[in-house]
């Protein structure tokens, strides 16, 4: 039995009416058709209709294989297609009880890492294009751009690449791996400061932000935001800090908690997350053990029966992945608790009372990915 | 606590519940009927204070379906999955636990699209993915596609 | 009035008559003056649902511009586009939203089809419950661009291949051409 849909409009309300922003729009960041009841400009209520890139992947993965599911888990949260391949790589290999070599471990991380920036890189341009601001879009790819070139000559693509496995890493690292990364990052270095000049002190920018949006701690705990937008409104929930895996917890690194909540504290965030970022690559560039790059593996693996999760941390949040297994070749039922789900409940309770140019602004630092949500 | 210690703390808190062991998070059985209280006295309780609700999720054994919560405090940093029986296939209810944790709002409503499990006391169940008219429930073990392949004229 | 077609045995060119059975030659350099014009500032409809929208950002930005072509100008509306290029999953969801989109575009209108899950259904063609086994089942598409996702060169060669598509077509060929056999 569904409650009817509750945004129907009122006759003896005059003023109010319901509009639909999506799907096809370009500030959603993909298909998200959202109900939006106004008041003239001010909103009252909103509701997320999801569904549009519903592709059914935790039932098609009842079908697959233990190597083969993983496939589909980098079209997920396309933007940290490594962090989703890791997530999956740890539970099979924390089912079958694999240790693998320390140079995949580093491998992992660089290449985590550097995921990282790029993602963030695509996100600050389009938090500018959505504001208005034309110019970051270009800025933001140019090192992107790079990132991409990296990933392509070991991993083999730019975009959706499977190249964290069971086992291991699949190839070994390009001869000119570290050549590159040592010179991208010493640029990207002094490139940074030209984002604090485009957007970050920008008047128009922090005007369209600062208290925009504003997610109370209690608040944000109660709906299980995670990632940036949780760090920004004050709780401490970065699982490379919590729950460390892979070698995470022989680096140095900051945690960036920060406490106002509202937009421009997200966007600040993950600013100081990528200056963090170029310091764990720092750390680990020069010290790339040598040996294995992975760890033989059956052909067909199958997991013990039993109940288990595991927890890495994407670009967005925290990504969780529960198997039920039975013993079979395939498993029983995957869930995947994605970050952008979570996120997107804070949407309905953070926007209300304000007006429709800060749903784009709140949207932008929310930075959430569709395909995401809806699986 | 440790979970070593949790799982003492809960026996004694909790006798009539089952525990099982799980490679990850100490594992607590409910009956249907006590589960909103034994909830609300896990996120209550000083001594737990689970109050971050970081997945929901229901699974299909074909002879009943578990929906399971997975809990966490961000004061103590233990974790805790807490699992629910349902017997009944046909029309499956439980209580909502979005008094307690706000979270809950879109979990149910995606468990409620794609296994027909129904939650009182929701604020606004709806089949948030698949829409009003998709016949049937399609991660439960018994869906079948033939409406799309064979479709009736 | 018109020139008759006895007078026209040895014209190259296309001739095409109208219903008085006379001729009208001047269509053929219209013909590619429209279809040089067409071609060469085909303006896109911003539609991207999942990843190959990444690459088609990519493609739209510095390193591989395809502002160099013409396709200068992304619209967000349909009724300003000439061009949508389907990037992504299509669902059964969304594609009654696609084919109101592609209703709303004004004539003349192409289509290219990005990427393996819009040719036919991509990685979930089997196992999946929602997919569109490619989108041609819904609106008719100029251009298939395989790959997933394909690189931004290969957007563009798709892109240029439907330059030339629309270079050798007829611009104002209307229902019933009515080409005279000899």
């Amino acid at each position: 039995m569904e409650a009817p849909n509750q945004l129907i409009p009122v006759e003896d309300a005059p003023g109010e009416f319901v509009i639909n922003v999506g799907p096809q729009h370009p500030s959603t960041h993909g298909v998200l058709h959202l109900r939006i009841k106004l008041d003239g400009e001010q909103i009252l209520d909103i509701e997320p209709h999801l569904g549009y890139i519903h592709r059914g992947i935790e039932k098609m993965s009842e079908s697959l294989g233990y190597k083969q599911f993983i496939y589909l888990t980098s079209r997920m949260d396309y933007l940290s297609a490594h962090m989703n391949n890791q997530a999956c790589s740890l539970i099979v290999e924390k089912g079958l009880q694999l240790e693998i070599p320390e140079r995949a471990k580093v491998i992992r991380l660089l290449m985590i890492e550097l995921q990282r920036l790029a993602s963030h890189q695509l996100w600050w341009g389009s938090a500018g294009l959505d504001m208005g601001a034309v110019s970051p879009f270009f800025f933001a790819f140019r090192e992107r751009e790079q990132i991409l070139e990296i990933f392509e000559e070991t991993c083999g693509t730019r975009l959706t690449m499977n190249y964290i496995t069971p086992g291991g890493v699949m190839n070994d690292l390009h001869p000119s791996f570290v050549k590159t990364v040592k010179a991208l990052i010493k640029q990207f270095k002094v490139n940074i400061h030209e984002y604090d000049k485009l957007l970050t002190g920008n008047i128009i920018f922090q005007k369209r932000t600062q208290d925009v949006g504003v997610l109370s701690k209690e608040l944000a705990i109660s709906l299980g935001a995670t990632g940036p937008v949780g760090r920004a409104s004050g709780i401490s929930c970065d699982v490379r800090k919590l729950h460390p895996y892979d070698g995470y917890e022989k680096l140095d690194f900051k945690e960036i908690v920060m406490h106002k909540g509202d937009s421009y504290t997200r966007y600040l965030v993950r600013i100081e997350e990528m200056k963090q970022s170029m310091h764990i690559i720092d750390q680990l560039i020069d010290n790339i053990p040598e040996g294995d790059f992975r760890v033989k593996t059956k052909a067909v693996i199958r997991l013990p029966e039993g109940e288990y999760y595991q927890r890495v941390e994407t670009a967005r949040g925290e990504l969780g992945v529960y198997i039920v297994s039975d013993g079979n070749k395939s498993p029983y039922r995957i869930k995947y608790r994605t970050p952008n789900f979570s996120n997107l409940g804070v949407l309905q309770y953070i926007a209300k009372g304000s007006k429709i140019g800060d749903l784009v602004a709140i949207m932008a630092t929310l930075d959430l990915i569709i395909p995401d949500i809806d699986r | 606590m440790s979970k070593e210690e949790l799982k003492a703390y809960l026996e004694l808190t909790f006798p009539t519940c089952k525990f099982e062991n799980s490679i990850d998070f100490p594992l607590l059985i409910v009956e249907k009927e006590s589960f909103f209280a034994i909830a609300k006295q896990l996120k209550e309780e000083p001594a737990t204070n689970f109050d971050f609700l970081f997945c929901q999720t229901a699974v299909d054994y074909i002879s009943h379906f578990e929906v399971v919560y997975h809990l966490t405090s961000t004061q103590y940093r233990h974790d805790l999955v807490v699992k629910v029986m349902l017997e009944d296939r046909e029309n499956p209810v439980t209580e909502s636990v979005y008094p307690l944790w706000k979270a809950a709002e879109l979990y149910e409503n995606e468990i409620f699209d794609l296994f027909g499990i129904t939650f009182l006391n929701h604020p606004n169940l709806r089949r948030i993915m698949l829409g009003k008219d998709w016949p049937g429930y399609p991660l439960r073990k018994d869906y079948s596609d033939d409406f799309i392949l064979t479709p009736q004229s | 009035m018109g020139v008759t077609e006895d007078n026209l045995k040895d014209f190259p060119g296309e001739v095409f008559s109208d219903d008085t059975g006379k001729a009208n030659f001047m269509v053929t350099s219209i013909d590619k003056l429209a279809n040089w014009a067409r071609s060469n500032s085909l303006w896109p409809l911003t539609f991207g649902t999942s990843c190959c929208a990444i690459e088609m950002m990519s493609t739209a930005s510095a390193k591989y511009d395809w502002s160099r072509f013409g396709f200068e100008v992304a619209r967000a509306t349909p009724r300003q586009a000439d061009l949508i290029i389907v990037a992504g999953t299509i669902c059964k969801k969304m594609a009654p939203v696609l084919k109101r989109l592609y209703d709303q575009m004004p004539n003349p209108k192409y289509v290219i089809a990005m990427g393996a899950c819009a040719v036919s259904g991509g990685p979930f063609y089997y196992y999946s419950y929602t997919v569109v086994k490619g989108v041609d089942t819904i609106i008719p598409v100029d251009v298939y661009i395989p790959g997933c996702p394909p690189r931004p060169e290969a957007l563009l060669e798709g892109m240029i291949a439907l330059q030339t598509k629309i270079k050798k077509s007829r611009a104002y060929v209307v229902d019933s051409p009515k080409k005279e056999e000899k």
